[in-house]
């Protein structure tokens, strides 16, 4: 049995034809792809699994070979042990705020620049879009050392709360971004002009239009932006790593790395303060799975 | 893209324009140069926000760092003396950077294919109406919210030489405990494994996407004509993958060739440099040893390498590569 029988059946779509011929010729009760997909999927998930396990084993459990699969007692005084140990509600109002603040950001300063790259005339138009899409080729890496420099001055010299050291240096560089600019332009040019030149003629100022005509029907193009924005920023490593120092303005990706440098041999403590920080976006994945799923689709078979 | 737009200058309101974008109420000559001139005033102030940001934090950085990689630029002293290509041939005669190129090529032709091929056998195994499919389909995807961070973390317990879940396995079928990432020669094997978990989501996610976009009828047609499963699948279905496939290449690659966060928290680029990566030896030089200058000049080399090998990928790639119409 192959791929393309069940896809030949109907893919995704039909299996209530009746019992399925691979079922019938293989005697089985169930499908067959059960046998492949059952023991991939705990291949997945058992890094998940033993991540839990470890995290309400006690030290001397952990610290044992051969490994103590099943715990004896669950000691749960791992996660208030490590809640003490590090800031994690700290790290993650700093994790939410900036991907929040992050989002809102794009999605307002995007939108006014995408339309305007799809509608207006106005001069340096193109010369300026080219200069975007530049950007956009290029990797962090390159950009990042002056971007420092910049923040730094910034921090200095104009408005501490974006400066080194705080969180707003996480949100100001990547407050709007080529890629989002780019595609909520090419968004934009799809729809239909008819509804905004009406009006207009009625009367309504093009903030007016943009507001009440086009962001409505671009409403999945925003959510797209909008989850993909969020996971970068609450992901983001590198940058939060540079710009930040203090404890209290860490996200929780960087406060999880400093803590695992300070208990790099506390598995039980390390693992609780890990399951602490992916928790929460696990949570807010699963909530909002179909958006997620369909934005990352979305930038595939935007590239095909 | 950008250049039919290039063909509307403002400035010449009298010209219709191919494409007609703008909102243009008739109107007699006056009233439409008025017009124009307010959509001149609506375009800037509609950019101006995002494009400072992004000139300030991305067109201005290029440039700058461009400038600093022909600069002798460190915190020590305060002038930045142009030194021509002085940093450049460093990076010639540092055998680091070679290890750093060989390692970055190394993972790369290991990560990528690895993914593909999991991400390939999973989205067709669960593009099927099983039961607990949306279960099966949950657990692929709950790898894309898992930071790297995390990832690492658990990756490194797994692989914890002494108390380790995987030396454990081994034991059991006979092979004797492993270093993993305390063995230079391990080591980077090892972040490709948990590298390839950690996108194992988002390759599932796309190649379902394209699965599901694959019409009946040609299928229907192969299997008329005689085809078998496997047949069918290599001649039909494969093919009106590549667009997806070549998507996954070359953005796996380009993450591929800037690997850090993993390199960072599991071995900081040891043992003995194994696991030096390019991003890595890169930060260690600018943010460590605070030579912007030299690390300048690696940034822009990495940069080199990316567009070729994207470049490489595409020209190659479009030869395999069917577009349906």
């Amino acid at each position: 049995m192959t791929a393309t029988s069940a896809l030949a059946r109907g893919g995704a779509q039909s299996s209530a034809d009746g019992v399925p011929g691979a079922r019938r010729r293989w005697g089985l009760p169930f499908s067959p792809w059960h046998l492949v997909l059952l023991p991939a999927t705990l291949v997945l998930i058992f890094p998940f699994i033993w991540l839990l396990v470890t995290s309400v084993e006690t030290p001397s459990e952990a610290l044992h070979f051969p490994p103590v699969l099943l715990p004896h007692v669950l000691q749960f005084s791992n996660y208030p042990d490590a809640f003490n140990s590090a800031p994690f509600g700290r790290f993650f109002v700093n994790s939410a705020v900036v991907a929040v603040v992050t989002v809102l950001c794009n999605l307002v300063f995007c939108s006014l620049a995408g339309y305007a790259f799809a509608r207006f005339r106005f001069l340096g138009r193109a010369a300026l879009f080219v200069v975007i899409m530049a950007t956009l080729m290029v990797p962090f890496q390159v950009t990042m050392i002056p971007q420092f420099i910049i923040t730094k001055w910034l921090g200095v010299h104009v408005l501490g709360a974006v400066g080194i050291d705080h969180i707003g240096a996480l949100i100001l560089p990547n407050a709007a971004t080529a890629f989002g600019i780019f595609f909520l332009r090419q968004f934009f040019r799809t729809l239909p002009l008819e509804y905004e030149e009406s009006a207009r003629v009625d009367g309504a100022s093009r903030l007016t239009v943009l507001w009440r005509i086009v962001l409505p029907l671009a409403t999945p193009a925003l959510a797209t932006l909008a989850a993909l924005t969020f996971l970068d920023s609450w992901n983001n490593f590198l940058w939060p790593l540079i710009a930040i120092t203090s404890t209290n303005q860490m996200t929780l990706p960087l406060g999880l790395a400093t803590f695992q440098g300070a208990h790099s041999t506390e598995w039980t403590l390390l693992m609780a303060g890990n399951v602490m920080s992916l928790v929460p976006m696990l949570a807010i994945f699963f909530l909002a799975q179909r958006y997620f799923i369909r934005s990352v689709a979305a930038t595939g078979l935007a590239g095909t | 893209m950008a250049v039919p737009d290039a063909l509307l200058r403002p400035g010449r309101p009298r010209r219709p324009g191919p494409v007609g974008r703008g909102i243009r109420p008739s109107g007699g000559g006056a009233a439409r140069r008025r017009v124009v001139a307010s959509e001149q005033f609506a375009g800037w102030a509609f950019v101006t926000p995002g494009v400072v940001i992004i000139l300030l934090f991305g067109a201005v950085p290029i440039v700058w760092s461009a400038l600093m990689s022909f600069q002798r630029s460190n915190l020590l002293s305060p002038s930045t003396p142009f030194v021509g290509l002085k940093n450049y041939r460093q990076m010639v005669h540092d055998p680091v950077v070679g290890q750093a190129i060989q390692h970055t090529l190394v993972y790369t032709v290991l990560f990528v294919p690895g993914t593909m091929i999991v991400g390939l056998f999973l989205a067709v195994a669960m593009n099927r109406k099983i039961r607990f499919i949306n279960f099966y389909r949950t657990a692929a995807y709950a790898t894309m919210a898992i930071s790297t961070i995390s990832e690492a973390i658990v990756f490194i317990w797994l692989f914890d030489p002494s108390y380790g879940i995987v030396n454990y396995a081994l034991s059991r079928v006979g092979v004797p405990p492993q270093q993993f990432l305390n063995s230079p020669s391990e080591a980077l094997y090892v972040i490709v494994a948990m590298t390839i978990w950690g996108w194992t989501g988002f390759a599932v996610v796309i190649y379902l996407a394209a699965l599901q976009g694959v019409p009946q009828m040609l299928m229907e047609a192969a299997a008329i004509d005689g085809a078998g499963h496997w047949q069918t699948f290599r001649r039909v279905v494969l093919p009106l993958l590549s667009p997806a496939s070549l998507f996954l290449a070359v953005w796996l690659t380009i993450n591929a060739l800037q690997l850090f966060d993993e390199v960072y928290l599991s071995t900081q680029g040891g043992p003995l440099n194994a696991t030096t990566v390019l991003v890595y030896y890169l930060y260690d030089q600018a943010f460590q040893n605070f030579n912007f200058g030299y690390a300048s000049a690696i940034a822009y080399f990495l940069f080199l390498i990316i567009l070729v090998v994207t470049a490489i990928q595409f020209r190659v790639g479009r030869r395999f590569t069917h577009y349906r119409s």
